[in-house]
């Protein structure tokens, strides 16, 4: 194991985040995993042993490898996403560490935003509990493909089959219920290194894959040619010299899907449609090329065609509107305000919006959705009136809600269930450029959550603790 | 013409995503610059502008922040790679800086700390918005929280908690007049990628990274090599020692390492089996505290 400097040519990239708290173990377990795939070297391995004596000393705290500020090693925590690197012969790992404590829906929404798989920890003693629930919501909502259940801690149970084959039955069951099907328990401890890269001889009664195992063995991508053409323009290419006077080319990555050389391509929002003549890059022209590759297209016609605009398959049933409807996650300390004037950032478009409504809000503490008729606010509300946000419809920091909102031009709007690369947007400040806010386009695990909303609204305020 | 029918390499998803990132700023802000040193980071990065941009010429500005303390074999390799892509660059003089007094020499001699006021001036003067910088998060620890897109206040300075979290590949770099931005797109990468991807795309690079003999003293366990700057001390003396450098920096503060390593594969070799960081290995201001590089970023380092 360890980085093999050679025989890496094929080696692929897989991007995965860890949810659990400091409690759980999570920042053993990733310290265990950088210390025994070698991803942790000398002279950082001596800082963590200065550290540890400094703090009283005691056993080599791997945990120390993970605290990056200096706030978190004073205070124990965790305060931000922090990103690792390790890797394998056959596979590099970009892992996104996202804390328990601290805000942990903005962290993990953020860390599970790119992941392709999502590590869930539970300690063995304590099985699945309100906050393992939360994490796999989170993962299923923003739609992570694959999940494993770490079962940690088993040392201290006695490595009994009994108790993992009952949290792994436990969470397996709830997580289906979100809709995640991909789930792979593995019983481990992290403090000793059992089952988390090498195989443990404590765990007799257990055949399935070792932690890393299973992290070298999980398909990095979905197949693009299983997916739509997705390609959002950055910026269009125009040398105007002498060499390439006439050149005009449109640069983007290619966010999902595949792309040829005599494909027919529908430009959106505007619908007008041409053929691709040339898929080119700085190391010569290609005749197809796919997800998440970066080139630069030329097209047949000259048509229009300028930074935000959407390249897909001619004939696409894409949706182009300015109502968009989705779920977010609220990300600023500043709460929304019915009415209020943002930025709408999709794919390479931004775009003036108004927030309409918010009619419906994800309780992360009980896993239930709270719903209300909302109200059109677009001609109705002042938006300069700050005692609305008190308004149970406003959305405060780390709160999940399903939104409405107005866009000032047309925008392509793909479903984030069904496009994960393109449906995603973010929530702009005007004013001081902050993201506001992250959200899905369409109906997401929130609709799916849906229970009717109590009758009285004083009683929905006095539930939602968020 | 060649087709695509393979699962991507880790090189290639790092190299998609780096040009990505640097289209995403030629997309979205005025002035853009590129912070070039002549280290294999920014040969890196400016090698994927072109790549990002071609046949276009690359559309920002390079800015070197010179220390006075540089090897000058790195320096002749700025000028020749600026001279042969065309390139406009703007230096940035620590020298100036101590000569106006902006900034005042230290005891020690080294001048890697004094770059922050060049560097936030340069800013300022050329007007950039968008800083790209070498940066990469498996460096250091502080650096391993850093966002690809990096929110700095009129002072330049780098606030852990007011940083906007990165969501899929959507970067905001909205800012207010006098702020900007700065840019990693090399966040993902570790030192072997950029090794290895130097192999792939056959990058030249100063030749000061490869092995040679030089002349070189001890200090503080790293072998420093004479200079203007004030080594070696008359209790040091000087050995002709076989060795490269992981890093180019100013002089006084980086060390070169015994190796043998004549070529990009025996690199590779070298640095998959260290057992030590190149900054680790390498640097000296690093070693200062525990928390040495965040002191250093929320000042506005680089």
């Amino acid at each position: 194991m360890g980085d093999q400097p050679t025989n890496h040519s094929q080696r692929d990239l897989l991007r995965l985040a860890t949810a659990g708290s400091v409690d759980d173990g999570k920042s053993t377990l990733i310290g265990r995993m950088l210390y025994d795939t070698k991803s942790v070297l000398a002279d950082q391995l001596s800082a963590v042993e200065a550290a540890t004596a400094a703090r009283g000393g005691g056993q080599v705290d791997l945990a120390l490898l993970t605290d990056g500020l200096r706030a978190e090693r004073e205070q124990g925590i965790t305060i931000d996403v922090a990103y690792r690197y390790f890797s394998t012969a056959t596979r590099a790992f970009v892992l996104a560490d996202t804390p328990g404590h601290v805000q942990y829906t903005r962290n993990m929404v953020t860390g599970a935003s790119t992941a392709e798989l999502a590590i869930v920890l539970v300690d063995a003693r304590k099985g699945v509990l309100e906050q393992t629930r939360r994490h796999a919501t989170i993962t299923a909502l923003l739609g992570v493909p694959h999940v494993v259940l770490a079962v940690n801690k088993m040392d201290l149970v006695g490595f009994d089959q009994a108790v993992f084959d009952a949290i792994a039955s436990d969470f397996t069951q709830y997580a289906a219920g979100l809709g995640l099907t991909d789930v792979v328990a593995v019983p481990l401890s992290a403090l000793d290194g059992d089952n988390v890269v090498d195989r443990s001889s404590r765990t007799p009664w257990y055949t399935g894959p070792t932690l890393l195992e299973h992290l070298e063995a999980v398909p990095v991508l979905r197949d693009p040619r299983t997916e739509d053409f997705r390609f959002p323009v950055q910026v269009v290419i125009r040398p105007r010299n002498a060499e390439h006077p006439d050149y005009r080319g449109y640069a983007g990555r290619i966010a999902s899907g595949v792309v040829r050389v005599g494909d027919e391509v529908t430009v959106l929002p505007s619908g007008k449609s041409s053929t691709v003549v040339g898929i080119d890059t700085f190391d010569g022209p290609l005749d197809e090329a796919h997800a998440p590759l970066s080139v630069t297209l030329r097209l047949a016609d000259d048509v229009d065609i300028s930074r935000g605009d959407l390249l897909v398959p001619a004939g696409s049933d894409t949706l182009v509107g300015q109502d968009l409807e989705g779920t977010v996650c609220w990300l600023a300390e500043r709460r929304s305000v019915l009415g209020q004037r943002v930025l709408v950032r999709v794919g390479t478009r931004t775009v003036r919006a108004l927030l309409r409504e918010v009619n419906a809000r994800l309780d992360v503490e009980s896993l239930t959705v709270e719903q209300w008729h909302g109200v059109d606010t677009l001609h109705a509300v002042d938006a300069t009136d700050t005692s609305s946000d008190a308004s149970p419809q406003a959305l405060a920091l780390n709160a999940i809600g399903r939104v409405k909102l107005r866009l000032a031009e047309p925008v392509a709007l793909d479903e984030y269930a069904s496009h994960r690369r393109t449906g995603g947007f973010l929530v702009v400040d005007p004013v001081d450029g902050s993201t506001l806010a992250a959200g899905m386009i369409g109906a997401t695990l929130l609709d799916r959550l849906v229970v009717d909303a109590p009758a009285d609204e004083n009683d929905w305020l006095a539930g939602a603790g968020i | 013409m060649t087709a695509i029918t393979t699962t991507p390499t880790q090189l290639d998803v790092l190299e998609s995503e780096a040009i990505h990132v640097m289209r995403e700023v030629a997309g979205e802000f005025e002035r853009p610059g590129l912070l070039f040193s002549g280290g294999k980071d920014s040969i890196v990065m400016l090698h994927l502008a072109r790549k990002a941009f071609w046949p276009a010429p690359v559309p920002f500005t390079l800015m070197h922040v010179d220390t006075g303390h540089n090897f000058p074999e790195v320096i002749a390799y700025r000028d020749a790679v600026v001279e042969q892509h065309g390139l406009r660059l703007v230096v940035a003089s620590v020298q100036d800086a101590i000569d106006d007094g902006r900034v005042a020499e230290r005891a020690d001699g080294s001048r890697n700390p004094l770059q922050t006021i060049p560097l936030l001036d340069g800013i300022a003067s050329h007007r950039f918005d968008a800083v790209f910088g070498g940066g990469r998060r498996d460096e250091e620890k502080a650096r391993a929280k850093e966002r690809m897109f990096s929110l700095r206040d009129e002072f330049g300075q780098w606030d852990p908690r007011r940083q906007r979290p990165e969501l899929w590949d959507l970067y905001n770099g909205r800012h207010k007049l006098g702020e900007h931005v700065r840019v990693f797109p090399l966040s993902n990468w570790t030192e072997l990628d950029v090794w290895r991807y130097i192999e792939r795309e056959d990058i030249p690079l100063p030749d000061i990274y490869y092995s040679h003999d030089r002349e070189v003293f001890l200090r503080d366990g790293m072998w420093l090599a004479p200079g203007d700057w004030g080594g070696p001390r008359p209790t040091e003396t000087l050995e002709t020692r076989t060795v490269r450098y992981r890093t180019v920096g100013d002089m006084s503060c980086t060390g070169a390492v015994e190796s043998i390593a004549t070529t990009v594969a025996d690199v590779i070799a070298e640095v998959g089996a260290s057992r030590l960081t190149e900054r680790g290995a390498t640097r000296a201001d690093d070693r200062a505290s525990e928390a040495a590089m965040e002191d250093r970023k929320r000042e506005g380092y680089f």
